[in-house]
């Protein structure tokens, strides 16, 4: 196994058997990973998380593990908006069974909530609030409103 | 699939050509007068406004269909609770296109995802209002070709939505636009961001009295009142964002005076009489341009 593909060594967080391993989190955001995961105090996955790990690559970096659980396509995509270059690993019996990096999407569904407080989306309407991910930030498709900045803070 | 007409911005050049087309030809007195015999038009207008109500209503009863309304005190008690999702599932039933005015931004796109006849926005909160920019550009293109012209916008950009629709749509006939707006009330960034992107030239002025004279179109809007903190404050910047008939002494001489109605004193009475004021013409218009949208969805 070379360094990529083996766990992540040390005492800070320790191997998982089965599960997601997301790796090259942009330092500091691992806890907005849990939250467009989901995952919250109340929820029972069994977690890892490391924030500010040396990372020959990154300098720094975060590390999220969560056991039982292999994440779905869309669930990794939602991360490359606060998280460009981390990496998801998919573990089975302690060996990365499947590696890939994150895609932006190029719509957003209930992801991010609209800072237009004029905006259908924010009322009970039966709809998810949606955007457009372009270059120079979200576009609400219902409103025309834009995220260009802390978008990690519009999330749902 | 159903034919919305929701946002300005989802109509290329072509597209609003086209519409524009159409409406000449329901300007006429040639045109069918029983085009829509069959058709009924619900009206749902969560928010008062009269005008645009009665030029659909005038639009669908020329075309000699059938229109059923609902006005905004109506709207607010009989659906109280139930989400505008559920009002235009039950409309979709009663008619053959819904007519949709309401207070929350994005209103009639969400309608549209719900409705199974064509929806069309008659304004949704501070977002778009189509028919409005369609008539604006009717007008316009009554005198003049739209491509190219300088266009002077005066008055409450920030709000003025219909202001930034129109902009949109005179991106596409490669205009130039000259803002001139009170402090606090300019064009909001990103809409100048993404008219620039659009390779449109948007020049800001502090003054209408600099740049009058040049001008193709002076598209003046609505200063509201409950923008400003008292009424002093208010006075004081209506005074100096009015269009008088001394400020039009050397314009050009088929410079036109547009406003969407009703203006609160940003143009003085003595205008009205004078060539340069079309205002009254470009609201008349919204029959015909009203008259060719109802036509597109339900013919
Ligand atoms: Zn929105």
């Amino acid at each position: 196994m070379n360094d990529e593909a083996s766990p992540v060594k040390g005492l800070l967080i320790s191997p998982i058997r089965s599960g997601t391993v997301i790796d090259h989190i942009t330092a500091g955001e691992a806890l907005n990973v849990l939250k467009i995961l989901g995952i919250t105090g109340s929820t029972t996955e069994s977690l890892s998380v490391a924030t500010n790990v040396a990372s020959h690559r990154m300098e720094k970096k975060d590390i999220v593990k969560i056991e039982n659980r292999e994440l779905r396509k869309e669930e990794v995509d939602r991360i490359a908006l606060i998280a460009p270059q981390a990496k998801i690993n998919i573990i089975r019996e302690y060996l990365v069974v499947e590696k890939k990096g994150v895609e932006i999407p190029k719509i957003l569904r209930g992801v991010v909530r609209c800072p237009n407080p004029g905006c259908i989306t924010n009322t009970n309407e039966p709809v998810e609030s949606t955007f457009e991910v372009l270059e120079k930030g979200l576009h609400c498709l219902y409103c025309d409103w834009w995220i260009k900045t802390d978008i990690a803070g519009h999330i749902i | 699939m159903t034919n919305h007409i929701i946002s300005i911005r989802d109509y290329t050049r072509r597209d609003i050509d086209y519409l524009l087309e159409r409406a000449g030809e329901f300007d006429t007195r040639t045109y069918d007068r029983h085009a829509l015999e069959e058709k009924l038009l619900a009206l749902l207008f969560f928010e008062p406004s009269t005008r645009t109500r009665m030029s659909f209503e005038t639009a669908m009863a020329r075309l000699g269909g059938k229109s059923i309304s609902v006005d905004s005190v109506e709207a607010s008690s009989i659906v109280k609770g139930e989400t505008l999702a559920d009002t235009i599932r039950v409309v979709s039933g009663y008619a053959d296109a819904i007519v949709l005015r309401h207070p929350k931004e994005g209103a009639a796109r969400l309608a549209s995802e719900f409705a199974t006849v064509p929806v069309i926005n008659a304004g949704d909160g501070a977002g778009q209002h189509p028919s409005q920019t369609l008539l604006d550009l009717y007008t316009i293109r009554q005198s003049m070709p739209i491509d190219g012209i300088n266009v002077g916008m005066l008055g409450d950009l920030r709000y003025g939505r219909t202001a930034h629709s129109l902009a949109y749509a005179l991106s596409l006939y490669g205009a130039t636009i000259h803002t001139i707006a009170p402090g606090g009330l300019e064009l909001p960034a990103n809409i100048l961001h993404e008219l620039r992107e659009r390779g449109m030239e948007v020049i800001q002025h502090d003054d209408v009295s600099d740049i009058v004279a040049e001008l193709d179109v002076l598209y003046v809007t609505r200063i509201q009142r409950e923008r400003f903190p008292d009424s002093a404050s208010y006075y004081n910047v209506a005074s100096s964002y009015r269009i008088t008939p001394d400020l039009l002494e050397d314009v050009q001489e088929h410079l036109m005076v547009l406003h969407p109605l009703p203006r609160a004193g940003e143009i003085d009475s003595g205008v009205d009489g004078l060539p340069y004021a079309r205002y009254f013409e470009q609201s008349r218009n919204g029959v015909p341009v009203r008259m060719a949208l109802l036509h597109e969805v339900m013919k």
